[in-house]
């Protein structure tokens, strides 16, 4: 039996899970976005951050001000307030070049899905993608919307040493990699667009969760020009 | 202002640049990291006089030794058992020292404690990432790991007299760890909680600033695995797919997709961290309401000890 949503779970002293739903879908996702709009320290008193992810968000308090009860009654007051715009997402443009050197996996995922790479590639580009959550690592934003024809399982085992700016694919999940990590993804291209920018600590991150993304493919002499920049 | 020099020629893994923590940017996929015990880090700032979130360097069993090269700064050191050395003279932790040109500082585990805290009366000079100079463990990113090598230095340096810090006892680690159950304890059938909650477990080698694994009974989930990863809690105590549990630190992944049985309170994960691999703890179960109580209790007794460490760095 699937519980009443929302679900209100206490995390130790000083937060609350807030559910929503327990599959990855855009109408709950939705809901995750439109209650972390409303969230600040005036709305619920001892507010400290929030983590939003697929299907819930993780409502950070002060335990020294507030308690689960108190903070739960200020969320349910948020949630069956008047409906919360959350601030429509932008559009970010990310920029990747498919050449086969900086594509590891791209045969492999034309050869698993019977399309040709030229195919593989069209079908990445016309993905509806959205950004549902950060995870894993620094700037490691999941996004969701790639479309059936190419989706592939992740692979077995990770592979070592995938270099950052790699635009790799799992299931209908797409992940643009920051650093020189660990990935069991399929790496299908390469992309000069900075997500996370050290230098810039005004907008360190590319995207906020919410914002969709168009990938838009460039040649390999822009990708070196780009990354130089 | 002055300034003192100091050259790292010896530096053990998991030495690292921590300030009080790199706040609300878990939504990115940066953990807050900062010190592993939180309540030793914030003695030895209190000790100095220093702002709550100054700099430091958090030493870990691996040890560190430091030569002044130049200048003369105060520094105190608290943190677990560990033993101080300052030219040749011993000295424990929870201790107000001075460094001077030629001094030669050597920290070494002692009888109990994983984690303790180096701070400077002064400003360590070192470049923050993302306004914090923090580091995160996995990557390196912040002020990043001590090196054999390096030079550190400490600018607007202050001397104080020498003193002992006062070890409270709520800095040794515990043999029982309050938790709150959940948020998914409903993928463990009851007598698997009541294992968790029964059992003794152990700390295992797999230790860093990210997670402990911990020895005991196994804790095998009863749903499939399922779920879509979500936010993770520091503290959180996670059950990978071999039914071992992970108690989850400073630098922490923020998201994950294994159930978490339950989640240790804040101000015990300070204390929980001075336990050593093979060490043995219980975990209690208490109630939401319960564990802000704990809590609200622990850190109004912190703040009174702060108070009187600062009253004592007085000029």
């Amino acid at each position: 039996m699937s519980p009443a949503y929302p679900v209100f779970r206490p995390v130790a002293d000083h937060a609350l899970l807030v559910e929503f739903g327990d599959r990855i879908d855009r109408d709950v996702h939705d809901q995750v976005l439109r209650l972390d709009a409303g969230l600040s320290p005036e709305s619920v008193p001892g507010f400290l951050e929030a983590v939003p992810a697929y299907v819930n968000i993780l409502v950070r308090f002060d335990p020294m001000q507030t308690d689960h009860a108190s903070v739960e009654a200020a969320l349910r007051r948020l949630l069956g307030g008047p409906a919360r715009v959350p601030k429509p997402g932008r559009l970010r443009e990310v920029r990747v070049c498919y050449e086969a050197e900086l594509a590891p996996d791209l045969a492999r995922v034309a050869e698993a899905t019977g399309l040709d790479t030229e195919a593989v590639i069209a079908a990445h580009l016309a993905g509806d993608y959205r950004v549902y959550m950060y995870g894993f690592a620094p700037g490691y934003a999941y996004l969701a919307g790639v479309p059936e024809a190419i989706r592939q399982p992740r692979k077995t085992s990770p592979v070592r040493g995938t270099p950052a700016g790699s635009v790799t694919i799992a299931g209908p999940q797409c992940l643009v990699t920051t650093m020189i990590m660990p990935n069991g993804w399929w790496n299908i291209g390469r992309s000069p667009t900075r997500i996370l920018d050290g230098g810039d600590s005004a907008r360190p991150f590319l995207f906020d969760v919410g914002d969709s993304v168009r990938f838009t493919r460039i040649t390999r002499d822009q990708f070196e020009a780009e990354s130089r920049a | 202002m002055s300034s003192a020099t100091l050259a790292v020629t010896q530096a053990g893994p998991h030495v690292t640049f921590q300030d009080a923590g790199r706040f609300g940017k878990m939504r990115f996929g940066v953990p807050t990291s900062g010190p592993m015990d939180r309540a030793s880090y914030a003695a030895v700032q209190a000790a100095l006089g220093n702002p709550d979130d100054a700099g430091a360097i958090e030493v870990s069993p691996g040890g560190l030794t430091l030569a002044c090269e130049a200048g003369a700064v105060s520094i105190a050191v608290a943190g677990g058992g560990f033993q101080v050395m300052l030219d040749g003279a011993r000295h424990g932790a929870w201790t107000v020292l001075t460094l001077r040109a030629g001094s030669r500082l050597t920290i070494r585990p002692g009888f109990w404690g994983c984690w303790t805290y180096l701070a400077f009366a002064g400003r360590l000079r070192v470049a923050p990432w993302l306004d914090s100079i923090s580091t995160h463990g996995p990557t390196g990113l912040g002020g990043g790991l001590l090196a054999e090598g390096q030079v550190i230095t400490v600018d607007d340096t202050r001397l104080l007299a020498p003193r002992a810090i006062p070890l409270p006892v709520w800095a040794r680690p515990p043999a029982e760890v309050p938790v709150v159950l959940g948020p998914q304890d409903r993928f463990f059938a009851p007598e698997t909680i009541a294992t968790f909650l029964g059992a003794a477990y152990a700390l295992s080698d797999a230790y860093d600033r990210m997670g402990v694994r911990l020895t005991g009974p196994a804790l095998p989930p009863n749903a499939a695995l399922d779920m879509p990863s979500e936010p993770i809690a520091r503290g959180s105590v996670q059950v990978s797919g071999d039914a071992v549990p992970t108690v989850l630190l400073a630098d922490h992944q923020s998201t994950g997709g294994y159930p978490k049985i339950a989640t240790v309170l804040s101000t015990s994960l300070d204390s929980f961290v001075q336990l050593r691999s093979r060490q043995r703890l219980r975990f209690q179960a208490v109630s939401p309401a319960q564990a802000v109580g704990l809590v609200r209790s622990r850190t109004l007794a912190r703040h009174r000890y702060l108070e009187m460490l600062r009253q004592g760095a007085l000029p």
